[in-house]
């Protein structure tokens, strides 16, 4: 049996175990939001991990997708599907318009960029008055319905987050298995070699970020649908940079990375809000993130190259993964 | 399928993910039962400790702690004792939603938060969804209106509209028919905005210039320079600190000398503090809380304050603002409900609703299905600040 077989069963098998046992909407909606982020930290780790291009703006992403299912569901009552279907397109299409220019700049230049796109858009979220609803944000937003079946509680709404990131971990999989993942590992490595090799590195690069921005445009239709308000103050530049994080403490280029990261992070700061108050009853809320930053701290210091790293243990035969980057 | 070895990473991957979940939808489970046997009345709480809004959260959750203590000791709500879990949602929408629904899988009677309008507005369609009765301790209106839409939710503070006619009933009686609008470039500043435009228009006042900052401009001289060019005979600021403090010392430094007022969004200590001594002139609207000792003896809130004062002064050293003030009746009221009601959330929703004639630190207030938040505009003065003091103007 394929491997990929034995993996699309164990998530199928996770998805209705948990969807069945778990009747805790508390856990449901951290697994649902640990789904949201690990999408966007798929994207941007075929960005970052095989295409070598980092992004500080994914957050930008994120809210266009979110806006625009806001946007046209309640003020002009598309159908919920259709609206996060033009989440999806529209920061697509906008990573189209702008990334052939972006991309062109390396490293740090990219880098503050990308930045400085987020930015544009978060104040654009705030200037939009009428539009965008201002500071305030916009409420009322409709649940997701498939015709008359709506996605309306915690449950079914795990179910629905987690099933297309199982799709997404497989399509990706697939993905940097095929040619076009290795020709973009290339680019990674060493763009000048990869152009040589007959790769046309602008256009992968371009299809990379086009491809990440889909998918945080995706995650932020599906939150706006999840939560039903949004206002500016969830895509700052601090979520871009948050993501950055997960992807890089997930691991780089690596197939569990961005699961693991988004997990991590999630819980880790769950788990410190709860824990927190009860070691130092008096202590204000900074002393949870001194702890979240000392740890991310150390993770960094002793394993830079991310958690699924320690992964590692659990593999059969410690050589493979040499033998697989040799071949490639 | 070279790589597909990685698969059983899968494993290690959800064992550790299980068992994360697992510990914290564990903690906290145990309920604790007093004495007699009478099993503890389960409240929540949802509050900005950390993050943006952080300098209103901290007063709120020590005085929730103080409150929760002196219940208990008290004997609790007929007998039962109050087990209040206060949560961190660091100033964040997306914390602020896992963290309620933690709470609501726990079996809370009531929830109490947030401290910001944010993510106040993002609880909202989970609580009613749940019918769980919830108290914010933010000011935007849009948290409880429509109350159609909003069943189970209420709020404590006052509403921008009494602080804004406090303001218009200033101006009107200075006789100051132009003004200027300076307001934070967020959910705050835009509530002001808007109801401050619409009942200066119903006055016959009119806004000259009009000019926005963001929550963390380190300068407003440009704006200020153009409020200066209107013609303006006042100028009203709806903005907390620290921007509100450096807006204040631009203004004294270009020497401008119409008068300058502020919203309640600046009642705390921190406000004169950062502004270095350019606090001094300032007007604003404010909840008796911060001249509870200028207020006359037979008002009928100076009890309340005066115990306030004291209870919290000794508790934590410092004098309280009127931020915990919105804490305090929001634990009050949920306490007169559930003594009522017990422990029955569709009771104690309908209690809160016919709350009626209680004294609180902001101010009397009567609920009715139509006013979720039941204050009225006696229940705020206009100070003035002399001497880095707020200054009673009767």
């Amino acid at each position: 049996m394929k491997k990929t077989t034995i993996f699309g069963i164990i998530i199928l098998l996770f998805i209705l175990i948990v969807s069945l046992v778990v009747k805790s909407n508390y856990l449901f909606s951290i697994l649902i939001i640990i789904g949201l982020y690990a999408i966007i930290v798929q994207g941007l780790g075929i960005l970052m991990g095989y295409a070598g291009q980092v992004s500080f703006g994914h957050a930008a992403f994120y809210g266009l997708g979110a806006y625009t299912a806001a946007i046209l569901t309640t003020r002009y009552h598309w159908p919920t599907i259709a609206a996060l279907l033009a989440a999806i397109i529209l920061p697509g299409t906008i990573a189209a318009l702008i990334g052939r220019q972006t991309l062109k700049l390396r490293e740090l230049y990219l880098a503050l960029a990308t930045l400085g796109f987020g930015i544009l858009v978060f104040i654009a979220f705030n200037e939009g008055r009428e539009f965008t609803g201002g500071p305030s944000g916009i409420s009322s937003i409709p649940f997701l319905n498939i015709g008359s079946f709506a996605f309306d509680s915690d449950r079914k709404f795990f179910v629905l987050v987690w099933a297309v990131l199982a799709l997404l971990l497989l399509g990706i999989n697939n993905l940097v298995h095929s040619r076009t993942g290795r020709a973009l590992r290339a680019i990674r490595e060493s763009e000048y070699a990869a152009e040589n090799a007959g790769i046309d590195s602008a256009s992968l690069k371009l299809q990379a970020f086009i491809f990440s921005a889909l998918l945080a445009g995706l995650a932020g239709g599906l939150y706006a649908f999840y939560i039903t308000f949004i206002s500016p103050a969830a895509f700052s530049y601090h979520a871009s940079i948050e993501f950055v994080l997960m992807a890089v403490v997930g691991g780089l280029g690596t197939f569990w990375g961005p699961l693991l990261g988004a997990a991590v992070i999630v819980a880790l700061s769950e788990i410190l809000r709860e824990v927190v108050p009860l070691l130092i009853p008096g202590a204000g809320g900074e002393y949870q993130i001194i702890i979240y930053g000392i740890i991310l701290i150390l993770l960094m210091v002793y394993k830079p190259e991310g958690l699924s790293s320690l992964g590692a243990v659990f593999d059969r035969s410690p050589k493979r993964a040499e033998q697989n980057t040799n071949k490639q | 399928m070279k790589k597909s070895i990685k698969s059983w990473k899968f494993i290690p991957c959800l064992v550790l993910l299980l068992a994360l979940s697992l510990i914290v939808g564990g903690c906290g489970t145990n309920s604790q039962t007093d004495a007699a046997g009478k099993e503890a009345y389960k409240i929540g709480a949802v509050i900005d400790i950390s993050g943006n809004s952080s300098s209103l959260g901290v007063p709120e959750r020590d005085t929730l702690k103080m409150m929760e203590e002196q219940l208990n000791a008290k004997g609790g709500i007929n007998g039962h004792p109050v087990e209040l879990e206060i949560l961190d949602n660091k100033s964040t929408e997306q914390e602020a939603v896992t963290a309620v629904k933690g709470l609501i899988d726990k079996g809370v009677l009531a929830v109490i938060g947030c401290s910001s309008s944010g993510p106040s507005m993002a609880m909202i369609p989970t609580v009613q969804n749940a019918k769980i009765p919830m108290i914010s301790l933010a000011a935007a209106s849009s948290i409880v209106e429509p109350v159609s839409e909003r069943q189970w939710v209420f709020k404590t503070p006052q509403s921008d509209i009494v602080m804004v006619n406090k303001i218009i009933g200033y101006l009107q009686s200075n006789n100051l028919q132009k003004v200027a609008f300076m307001s934070m470039n967020n959910s705050y500043g835009d509530g002001g905005k808007k109801t401050f435009a619409v009942a200066a228009k119903e006055s016959n006042i009119t806004i000259v210039a009009e000019e926005k900052f963001a929550a963390d401009d380190k300068d407003m001289t440009p704006q200020l320079t153009r409020v200066k060019a209107s013609g303006s005979q006042a100028v009203i600021v709806w903005a907390i600190p620290p921007s509100a403090s450096i807006l204040t010392k631009n203004f004294k430094d270009m020497g401008l000398t119409i008068p300058l007022i502020h919203s309640h969004g600046v009642g705390n200590q921190n406000f004169i503090d950062l502004a270095q001594g350019a606090a001094d002139g300032v007007i604003l609207p404010i909840g008796k809380l911060a001249v509870a000792d200028q207020i006359s003896a037979d008002d009928p809130q100076k009890k309340v304050l005066d115990n306030y004062i004291t209870d919290y002064t000794k508790k934590y050293n410092s004098a309280p603002n009127s931020f915990g003030g919105y804490a305090v009746d929001a634990f009050n009221l949920l306490v007169n409900a559930i003594e009522k009601a017990g422990a029955d959330r569709t009771a104690i929703r309908d209690q809160l609703e016919k709350t009626q004639g209680y004294t609180g630190i902001s101010g009397i207030f009567n609920m009715s299905a139509q006013d979720h938040n039941g204050l009225k505009p006696d229940s705020a003065v206009m100070v003035r600040i002399e001497n880095g003091k707020w200054k009673l103007i009767k």
